[in-house]
């Protein structure tokens, strides 16, 4: 039987029941790896359900720090029988399946190396407490990993101590199975694998988090006091970040009293009503959300748009349409954002592409929107959002100030002869605010989503409509000077092809473009980081004979968009679509690319071609 | 033109309050509300017991829905700040506005096609948070603005102005917000600005959940014979169950306490609500008396006007979330962010 070898480079599957506290077990084991200064990317793939269901979560190792998902699976720990014969099915031939041999089973495959640990009857002997067994279980196969991909244990006892801190009682039994697990391996399965782990120090300076948890914790460093929101997958643990960082870092230390506010609204629409208050008097707000709340929220979008209201809006984007495909991924509402409410409306997107990005975007939103004065989407996913990412740490510079953007004090409207809510002063667009409040005569106005002049007054003349919808239009044009540039890949672009990406694609790409590379096909690539486009981005499309624009949607909306804004030639765009739900692949990018690059012309050679 | 301004010059022997203003200074835009409107009757009353109370109005914020009734805080406190925002939506609004700053006075006005209809569950949720508002319910029982479609407020039976009768039972705002944990639930009649004053007075006054459903004729769409919304028909159905004098904190309290016909409440800035009971069966501090004689006068065709019900040991929404006493609109960047020494220990506990 070969086995696969490998050292630092490998894709690890775990195959569960929900609801079996298997996913603190397998993130453990992730940041085992990351411990072990590894890059890891563990992706949690599961079901909208609390038990019962199927739950996989896939554990990428790459010291190449080649971090999006990859299909085929090197080593699977398979622990459901329910999904035995798709899990089976997954193992590249000379990879690895560890299962639960309590129970033995014939799996109809020559080409695998079959591991077994009889999980369950080393925890019914060891164990009392039926639940204490079956969450045992879990750390009983992370033991055996330890030994047999040689990370060291300690790591783990760690790891252990350090997620039991203040429940002690808790650390010794956890051990405890992680030791059986691990001896059990030494006795019985020596050389059982060849998949190894080799202590590196990759990932100094380095984190594991999510971009909820780095989103929620960029509000709090942007200075956001009021969060609203409603429960939905995967925006929710967005929200709950806040709080979590909000409870450590804004209570009052000696009143005890809460410097923000948490409100878990009765819908969507409640949510950003409230966000759009709380900014109407100068209170940083924002609202976290997915799809289904984006498209509830349209018509506060527009009232906020046109009455000139900051407010940020986090979208962390799931399957769709409808309630789709709630805990899988998708790039799959920049139109709905982009165009959210009736009548003519645009708005400031920031896309993310990793937890760190999350956290600055967040940070920097409030700002941008702020300054602005209309909302801004900050729009993550599900990969991003729920899945751990190793990614940079988190920076903050002490000297930075919040912009607050053209907001009058009391002495700037005592200096002022008149003034003009939606007056552009300044030429670019943005008018000054009041907040209410500031002055006893001067400063009032009346907010409303009705057609009104320069003076905030209600009125139906056309043309006062027109120049108002007109000067809107310059604030939004003028917008990308405050919006975060495109990244390019390469110094110089080199190709006369160009490939165009966003969000959480990110992880794939470097693979994908050493793939393409490697296969003949260099391309120049630029990721988008911000809508409305800036002159780079337009400047990289003039630059290339054609585009590859890669999206996780099926209806290319990145390429819609485009279209829409600039001035470009359709035929340049050639889409690569992944809307699967799950996280797009390097290989899919590559294959898809060498696909139609060859179909295009099949009598030339690959150099030819470029 | 739609808007119009009013002249500002005016006698210069007007009776002034304790701010030295005027009753005009509380005046806004001229009304563009059909002639005879009870809503410019009720924003007549909100500038009477803004100027008695001698409030600063640019400490207060004025949020509407959309509808007639949502147009009129254009019409009152010119000094203040408005928000007309989406239809049905308002509570939502004024209840992000009120984290921003819970320091100023909220005046949230609203209709029946706004409250009772496509914005009935912002308005459950407010009063169930004890949103520190005086809401008020611009109440007629139609949709003016699309011409006089049926609200989900109109009595059943109630013809409309073409003559369509109206099959379906209406939704009592009152009785909902009382059982709904409402501080503060008066009901009152745009005609009878004698009552509706002083009520504004103390919901204003009343740090809570406090709504004023008012009832409104619609001169237009809904004042003709066989409507339960007109202003004959309010006059001759009119039951007042209370009368109240609200006297301002630090003034010497002259009502003598008699069992069975006056109460004095402590509102929560010392101020005292007096209340003249005018039926002994009558009691505002009994939810459930509260809601059962509203559904007694319901059955009796009598619309119950007056104080309601008051709770005046309730937490606002503020209290309830530990907010703290400096607006969350007033911090400083300092103040709010964690800065690079504890962000180096958020990125320890993630490697």
């Amino acid at each position: 039987m070969s086995k696969l070898a490998s050292i630092n480079e490998f894709v690890i599957k775990f195959a569960n029941v929900n609801g079996s506290g298997s996913a603190s077990a397998n993130q453990m084991f992730a940041k085992g790896i990351f411990r072990s200064g590894i890059p890891v990317s563990p992706k949690n793939i599961f079901p909208s359900n609390i038990q019962g269901l199927p739950t996989w979560f896939e554990i990428r190792a790459s010291e190449k720090g080649y971090l999006g998902r990859k299909a085929g699976i090197d080593f699977m720990v398979a622990m459901n029988p329910q999904s035995y014969i798709q899990d089976v099915a997954e193992i590249n031939p000379g990879g690895y399946l560890l299962y639960d041999s309590s129970w033995k089973r014939e799996f109809h495959r020559e080409d695998i190396n079959i591991i077994e640990v009889p999980l369950t009857s080393l925890c019914v002997d060891e164990f009392q407490n039926p639940k204490t067994r079956l969450l045992f279980k879990n750390l009983v196969y992370v033991g055996a990993l330890s030994y047999l991909m040689s990370i060291k244990k300690d790591i783990f006892i760690e790891l252990i101590e350090e997620q039991f801190k203040g429940k002690e009682k808790l650390i010794a039994p956890n051990v405890q199975a992680l030791e059986m697990g691990f001896n059990y391996a030494k006795k019985y399965l020596v050389d059982a694998c060849d998949i190894k782990v080799n202590q590196r120090n990759l990932t100094d300076g380095m984190i594991l988090t999510n971009g909820n948890n780095a989103g929620g914790l960029g509000c709090v460093y942007g200075g956001a006091t009021v969060c609203a929101w409603y429960p939905i997958t995967p925006s929710t643990s967005l929200a709950e970040s806040y709080k979590k960082y909000c409870d450590q870092f804004r209570v009052d230390e000696k009143t005890g009293k809460n410097k923000f506010a948490f409100v878990q609204a009765e819908d969507e629409l409640a949510s950003i009503g409230m966000a759009i208050g709380a900014n109407w008097n100068g209170a940083r707000a924002f609202t976290a959300t997915s799809g289904p709340g984006i498209s509830l929220m349209t018509e506060f979008v527009g009232l906020a748009y046109f009455a000139e209201i900051p407010v940020v809006i986090f979208n962390i984007q799931r399957g769709g349409p409808s309630t789709g495909m709630p805990t899988r991924t998708q790039q799959s509402d920049i139109l709905s954002c982009a165009y959210a409410s009736h009548g003519d409306t645009k708005h400031v997107m920031l896309i993310p592409s990793d937890p760190k990005e999350c956290f600055e975007f967040a940070a920097e939103s409030f700002d941008i929107s702020d300054r602005l004065q209309t909302p801004v989407f900050v729009l993550s996913d599900l990969d991003i959002g729920m899945n751990d990412w190793t990614c940079p740490e988190f920076e903050w510079d002490d000297a930075r100030e919040f912009d607050r953007g053209k907001v009058l004090s009391k002495d700037d409207l005592d200096k002022m002869e008149s003034w003009g809510r939606y007056l552009d002063v300044d030429g670019d667009g943005i008018p000054f605010r009041t907040l209410p409040g500031t002055h006893p005569e001067k400063g009032a106005y009346f907010t409303r989503g009705s057609s009104h002049d320069e003076y905030a007054r209600y009125v139906e003349d056309g043309e006062v409509n027109a120049r108002n919808l007109s000067r809107i239009l310059k604030k939004f044009e003028g917008a990308d000077k405050f919006l975060p540039k495109p990244i390019f890949k390469q110094d110089i672009n080199a190709s006369s092809k160009g490939l165009i990406y966003f969000g959480s694609t990110e992880a794939a790409m470097q693979e994908s473009l050493d793939q393409l590379s490697a296969s003949g096909f260099p391309i120049d690539a630029m990721r988008i980081r911000s809508f409305p486009f800036s002159a780079e981005v337009w400047d990289f499309i003039d630059q290339h004979e054609s585009v590859f624009l890669v999206e996780q949607n099926r209806d290319a909306q990145m390429k819609t968009l485009m279209l829409s804004e600039g001035n470009i030639n359709p035929e340049k765009f050639i889409s690569v679509l992944c809307f699967d739900g799950a996280p797009i692949t390097a290989d899919f990018i590559s294959e898809s690319i060498i696909e139609i690059m060859s179909d295009k012309d099949t009598s030339k050679t690959a150099e030819e071609i470029i | 033109m739609t808007y119009i301004v009013k002249p500002i010059n005016h006698h210069p022997n007007l009776e002034k309050n304790a701010l030295g203003l005027t009753r005009r200074d509380y005046e806004g835009t001229i009304s563009t509300l059909c002639a005879g409107c009870g809503h410019d009757s009720i924003s007549a009353a909100v500038i009477e017991a803004c100027y008695d109370l001698s409030l600063a109005s640019d400490q207060i914020a004025k949020l509407s829905g959309i509808g007639c009734s949502s147009k009129s805080p254009s019409y009152f406190l010119n000094q203040a700040h408005g928000f007309n925002s989406v239809h049905g939506r308002m509570p939502s609004v004024a209840t992000g506005a009120n984290l921003g700053n819970q320091d100023l006075l909220y005046l949230g006005v609203s209709g029946d096609g706004d409250t009772a209809g496509i914005g009935i569950g912002q308005f459950m949720h407010a009063a169930r948070r004890q949103l520190n508002i005086t809401y008020i319910v611009e109440n007629n029982g139609t949709y003016g603005l699309t011409k006089g479609q049926f609200s989900a407020t109109n009595d059943q039976g109630s013809k409309s102005k073409y003559g369509e009768e109206n099959v379906l039972a209406p939704i009592d705002l009152a009785a909902m917000a009382i059982q709904l944990g409402a501080g503060f639930v008066g009901r009152s009649f745009s005609g009878d600005k004698d009552q509706l004053v002083p009520l504004l007075k103390a919901a204003m006054k009343f740090k809570g959940f406090s709504l004023i459903d008012i009832i409104s004729p619609c001169v237009t769409f809904n004042n003709h014979v066989g409507s339960t919304k007109s202003y004959d028909h309010i006059r001759e159905h009119n039951e007042s169950v209370s009368s109240l004098d609200f006297v301002p904190i630090g003034q010497e309290i002259k009502t003598s306490y008699k069992e069975g016909s006056k109460v004095d409440l402590p509102l929560h800035d010392g101020a005292i609500l007096t209340l003249e009971k005018l039926s002994k069966k009558y009691n505002p501090l009994d939810k459930g008396l509260a809601v059962q004689s509203l559904n007694e006068a319901e059955k009796n065709g009598k619309v119950l006007t007056g104080l309601l019900y008051i709770n005046p040991e309730i937490k606002d929404h503020a209290e309830i979330l530990n907010i703290a006493d400096t607006p969350l609109n007033q911090f400083s960047d300092k103040e709010l962010c964690p800065g690079s020494n504890k962000l180096a220990k958020v990125n320890a506990s993630l490697n």
